[in-house]
């Protein structure tokens, strides 16, 4: 096995952006009001809803910063 | 019986027709030989972006979940809602750290996540250890999926008088399961997958729309549910939390996703995808299925809003709180569309049933029976041996429901989401470590166990009436603190097994115990696609003479 030249890595500065989307849903003292609501729903509700709308950017930004470039 | 007739007509329907899809399954994406377990136990390591996310989506988010999580909203409000950030949490976890169990699988043609543990730590036990664990942990986890069809099939009054009759069409459906699982492995899953999960986005479009429309705005759905709980007894319901349950909220969402990712199946649909891109991709889209389980969990409230009363349970006097959602369908829509929506259930359960029972195979086949029985089995015999294991996997799911209490599997459901975690250490630290010796992981997870059983014993079920495995909420006070909050009992589990690994690492070091050697190299922690397998990496020589 000859690839001395080729270490690879997943490390990269941009992964810390995924701990967001892991602790910002486990804190509860954010979400844990029925007011304001929107559109019918409590806090509570459409926060956490929300809290899926950043997982899905948090994970296409960290996707697409960390790509790996075609390999020849 | 006669007043459901359309709704039957209509989910036998669709039910027969997944059947057939599931047989032709074996020949969709055909590999040249099926008698290997690669192929029939991980459809040939190939699935590409689309099958992964129905695949997996199928998978994590099940008939049981969605009939469970709305009746656990439906009972005691916003603590049921934890299934949202805990679904939330799980892709970022699973885009760091599952990522790299895909690589080294790939590289090291690794079917289980025993497989992994065994050749990191070179322990034959350690890794028979995860192995039982996983088993133990899915076989509940299948019986409830039958729990979800079963609360189906109540509503639409197909039950009997003896215990046989009642359960007849779950044997029915169960035994055609079994049928194509053994034939197709996990590909019929993954084809009959796509069914599901449009049927289900269907239904649960139209329920969010139809229904809020029916019953007066989300305003008046969120505030009939708060009228029943602030007229309620219990004190831990409400549509939000109260100052004692929110440890319990956010230690429960983040030890239930921890959980999920080390339950055999979920690690088998991430293993049968064909590269690390792939998985990534699927980390973005994969909560869709987030918002669609969370539009679910407030169909709880409707059923509130709408004033279902659900069924009666299995003994008198008990209601069968997993009815909550059917009976809802069953008032507010049309015989046909109702149909739908229960052949969605149906069918939904289908599919993690199909996978759980194949990744029980797998692990028996790989860590028990070939490291073991029979250590020179060729591929064709271990591809067969988890063809039978899942039938007995199976068989055993269903003797479970039939004979006893399905409280039972509830309760051993609860134990398994704990003694799941207790591979964590080994799994998930051994992904990036070695340095934890593998006799302190063995130790770790004993006391992992330990201590979870005998939080869970402790707990009551004020609501039933137990004494023992009332549910995962374990009061603070119990530790002689002075605290009215509760914790979720795997979490703490993990940490006591966590804290033992170490100090057990660090005596045995002490006492130069012999820790194996590494069979993985930190380049395969990033290999993709195309990368070569290494081959025969077991210790034990195999054949290039077939089978003897």
């Amino acid at each position: 096995m000859a690839e001395p030249e080729r270490r690879r890595t997943d490390r990269s500065p941009w992964n810390w952006l995924l701990l967001v989307p892991i602790v910002v849903p486990l804190l509860t003292f954010l979400y844990n009001h029925d007011e304001p609501r929107l559109a019918g729903f409590p806090l509570f509700y459409w926060l956490q809803f929300a809290f899926i709308l950043l997982g899905v950017t948090t994970t296409t930004i960290v996707y697409q910063m960390t790509k790996r470039r075609s390999r020849p | 019986m006669s007043d459901h007739i359309t709704e039957i007509v209509v989910f036998t329907f669709l039910f027969l027709l997944v059947s057939g899809m599931g047989f032709v399954a074996s020949r969709w994406r055909a590999p040249k030989d099926m008698a290997h377990l690669d192929e029939w136990g991980l459809g040939g390591r190939s699935f590409g972006g689309w099958i992964t996310w129905f695949l997996v989506g199928g998978d994590l988010y099940t008939a049981y979940t969605f009939v469970a999580v709305p009746a656990l909203i439906f009972g005691a409000g916003a603590a049921g809602f934890f299934a949202v950030p805990y679904t939330v949490i799980i892709y970022p976890l699973f885009f760091l750290i599952l990522i790299r169990l895909w690589s080294v699988s790939h590289r090291h043609g690794f079917v289980t996540p025993a497989d992994f543990v065994r050749t990191r730590f070179d322990s034959p036990t350690l890794a028979l250890v995860i192995a039982i664990t996983g088993i133990v942990a899915t076989m509940p986890y299948i019986a409830l999926q039958l729990i979800g069809i079963e609360a189906v099939l109540k509503t639409m009054g197909v039950t009997g008088e003896s215990t046989i009759a009642r359960h007849l069409p779950i044997i029915i459906a169960f035994a055609i399961l079994a049928a194509y699982t053994y034939q197709s492995g996990l590909r019929a899953p993954a084809l009959i997958a796509f069914v599901k999960d449009t049927l289900i986005y269907i239904v649960i479009l139209v329920a969010i729309i139809w229904l809020p429309y029916k019953l007066g705005g989300w305003n008046a759905i969120f505030d009939a549910a708060d009228a029943k709980f602030q007229a309620s007894p219990a004190p831990n319901d409400g549509i939000t939390l109260n100052a004692n349950n929110q440890v319990q909220y956010f230690t429960l969402a983040l030890g239930s996703a921890l959980a999920l990712f080390l339950y055999p199946h979920s690690i088998t649909g991430v293993l049968a995808s064909k590269n690390r891109d792939v998985i990534k991709r699927n980390m973005s889209a994969l909560p869709a299925y987030s918002l669609l389980l969370g539009l679910i969990a407030l169909l709880g409230y409707m059923a509130i809003a709408a004033g279902v009363k659900p069924l009666p349970g299995a003994t008198p006097g008990s209601v069968d709180s997993n009815t909550v959602v059917p009976v809802l369908f069953d008032q507010q829509f049309p015989a046909w569309f109702t149909g739908i929506a229960f052949a969605a259930i149906g069918i939904g359960a289908l599919v993690p049933a199909a996978i759980m029972s194949i990744a029980a195979a797998n692990l028996f086949t790989r860590n028990i029976y070939k490291e073991y029985l029979r250590k020179d089995a060729t591929h064709a015999q271990e591809a067969n041996v988890a063809k039978i294991t899942s039938l007995v996997v199976k068989i055993g799911a269903v003797a479970c429901i039939v004979f006893l209490d399905p409280q039972f599997s509830i309760d051993l459901q609860l134990i398994g989401g704990v003694i799941i975690l207790q591979t964590a250490p080994a799994v998930v630290v051994g992904l990036y470590t070695r340095w934890l010796h593998r006799g302190a992981l063995v130790a770790g997870w004993a006391a992992g166990m330990a201590v979870g059983f005998w939080m869970l014993w402790q707990i009551p079920n004020a609501a039933t009436g137990r004494k023992h495995f009332g549910g995962s909420a374990f009061p603070l006070s119990e530790f002689g603190l002075d605290s009215t909050k509760t914790i979720y009992v795997g979490f703490v589990a993990v940490l006591v097994n966590a804290l033992v690994a170490v100090i057990v690492t660090l005596i045995l070091r002490a006492a130069k115990t012999p820790e194996g050697v590494d069979g993985t190299e930190a380049d395969d922690y990033f290999a993709d696609e195309g990368d070569p397998r290494i081959e025969k990496q077991r210790t034990t020589p195999v054949d290039n003479v077939s089978s003897t």
